[in-house]
């Protein structure tokens, strides 16, 4: 492991320890919780609940995710290029609207589809 | 051994002080938010409420602590945890000044981005730990919201990344100093698209919808109570430190003086004339309290505002004194005291954003991302790159080659927004829109 990333790791030791020492020491400070019945269920305006959380959810919410894994693949396939940019020039461009071309047939696609409409 | 004891230093700060910080943020933001509509805002704890935060803390540290009966109690206790050490270790590798580093990483853009992005696993986990429709709801929508602006946000990185050619925030700042222009000047839809999309990650108004309280309660905190309520609350401001950091270091100079090729000195010494602006704003900001501090009602009120005016006389001269110092002394002080002063002004337009615009619909905010600011933002990388290319192989002013293609982004923009976006339909538009999708459900 490169030096460089020891005190990153020192670091991240500390900042995982100081949210979980704080909890417990909150626990010996605080009084003890005496919730009982209606305060102790999941908080839904008042009104009794009804059946779990867990159930079905909008499959919008699934192709945001997979849009994003497109796209996201993309951007970071941006960053090496654009770092080299500057030693590639024309041919660098060339390749890149290339590849982006590619991509925005895609994204047209998507569009008409309405894939990236959320109603 | 030497080598560690800034970065080990450095560390041990960052995480002794951000909680304060974040603390005194939020103090900032309630008194903004009082001013800009008229009221005055906390004034009971401390001068001005300048001991407010503190107050805060100890309150959130001595409450009552709730756990549902149907919440998974290990997640749940897991999440704001995950939340609050994701959003810290961010900061390894961000340059407050040229000293005070934890570790310059050659990759270091890409890993702040990386880490800050693992925080959306604690409100997921804890949206979905709670086990209640409104917690779920909001984890969900946080992480549809952070995943599309996180594209977004990518492209205006690489934009910059074009100008620096480098990940090293170290030399993204360099390249800002070697080119003599702050990169927002170069690419300004790049960090147009950057703001817009850093509001959105951070959840904040008006697109803080996973916490929409009309909506949704408190989104993904709302089975959360005390002190774990406190460690959501404080991953958020630091997220938003995070991103104001980033945004300074790539489009603002990083820890550069504003007018760096301004050198003049100070006949006979090595001072420059405008390094010494700091050390007298200080001064200005601790006459200031002096003037508030008779006038507090009470002994103490009085005491704890001369206290803040000491501090500010105490910071001035930390940084007259490093004047004098050697190069690295100087730069390291001075650096640290503008990079915070760029942070400070990027948030502050956080908190005047927040007052000023109202909230998005769901679909309004994903429409903006996926229609407007990701095929903006790759218009503009196309537009830094030709224009590069300009520079390189035709000679072009580096000025002047990114006139014309931000011009055309410009119009892009203005084609995109003209018929694609309809973010502000009229109201037959909207009915039109929800008889189309909901049938029997208009008149």
């Amino acid at each position: 492991m490169p030096a460089q990333y020891i005190p990153i790791l020192i670091f991240a030791v500390l900042a995982a320890a100081f949210p979980i020492v704080t909890l417990i020491a909150a626990k010996y400070v605080r009084p003890e919780s005496k919730a009982v019945g209606a305060k102790l269920e999941a908080y839904e305006s008042g009104n009794p609940i009804e059946g779990s959380a867990r159930g079905r959810y909008s499959t919008r919410f699934y192709i945001i995710a997979i849009l994003f894994v497109v796209f996201d693949v993309e951007t970071v396939f941006l960053f090496p290029w654009a770092i080299r940019f500057g030693q590639m020039g024309l041919y660098g461009l060339e390749t890149m609207l290339v590849f982006l071309g590619i991509l925005l047939v895609g994204y047209i696609w998507l569009y008409r589809k309405g894939a990236l409409d959320w109603l | 051994m030497r080598t560690l004891l800034i970065p080990v230093l450095c560390a041990v700060v960052i995480v002794a002080l951000l909680p304060l910080i974040a603390g005194y943020i939020v103090l900032v933001e309630r008194k903004v938010m009082a001013h800009m509509q008229a009221r005055l805002g906390p004034m009971r704890v401390g001068p001005h409420g300048l001991l407010q935060p503190i107050a805060d803390a100890l309150k959130l540290m001595l409450k009552e602590d709730v756990i549902p009966t149907n919440a998974d109690r290990l997640i749940f206790w897991f999440a704001p945890v995950a939340s609050v050490a994701a959003a810290l270790v961010a900061y390894s590798a961000m340059p407050i000044g040229p000293a005070f580093q934890i570790a310059d990483l050659n990759v270091g853009l890409l890993f702040i981005v990386a880490v800050s992005s693992l925080g959306i696993y604690g409100v997921v986990l804890g949206g979905w730990a709670s086990n209640s429709h409104y917690s779920l709801l909001g984890a969900m929508r946080s992480a549809a919201q952070l995943v599309s602006y996180e594209v977004a946000a990518g492209l205006a990185l690489v934009s910059v990344l074009l100008l620096a050619g480098s990940l090293s925030m170290k030399e993204i700042v360099q390249a800002q100093l070697d080119q003599g222009v702050w990169f927002v000047f170069y690419v300004p839809f790049g960090f147009f698209i950057y703001l817009v999309a850093s509001i959105a990650e951070t959840n904040r108004a008006p697109f803080d919808l996973p916490e929409a309280d009309s909506e949704i309660v408190a989104g993904y905190m709302t089975e959360y109570s005390g002190f774990r309520w406190a460690l959501y609350f404080l991953a958020e401001y630091a997220n938003v430190i995070v991103v104001a950091g980033v945004a300074t270091t790539l489009f603002f100079g990083g820890w550069l003086r504003p007018l760096t090729r301004y050198h003049d000195h100070f006949p006979g010494t090595h001072v420059e004339l405008l390094d010494v602006v700091p050390a007298f704003a200080m001064i200005a900001l601790a006459l200031y309290c002096f003037r508030l501090a008779p006038r507090q009602p009470l002994r103490v009120q009085k005491r704890v505002m001369a206290a803040a005016g000491v501090k500010c006389v105490l910071f001035a001269g930390i940084l007259f004194a490093a004047l004098f110092g050697s190069d690295a002394v100087r730069e390291g002080v001075h650096g640290a005291f503008w990079f915070l002063a760029k942070v400070g002004a990027y948030i502050y337009c956080f908190m005047w954003f927040r007052f000023t615009f109202p909230r998005y619909r769901f679909d309004q905010l994903m429409r903006l991302s996926w229609q407007f600011l990701i095929p903006l933002g790759l218009v503009n990388v196309i537009g830094v790159a030709v224009a590069i290319v300009l520079r390189e192989r035709w000679d072009w002013n580096p000025f002047f080659s990114l006139v014309p293609t931000t011009i055309v982004t410009l119009g892009f923009a203005a084609w995109l927004t003209a018929d694609k976006l309809e973010l502000s339909g009229t109201d037959e538009d909207i009915a039109a829109e929800s008889a189309a999708v909901l049938p029997g459900s208009g008149e």
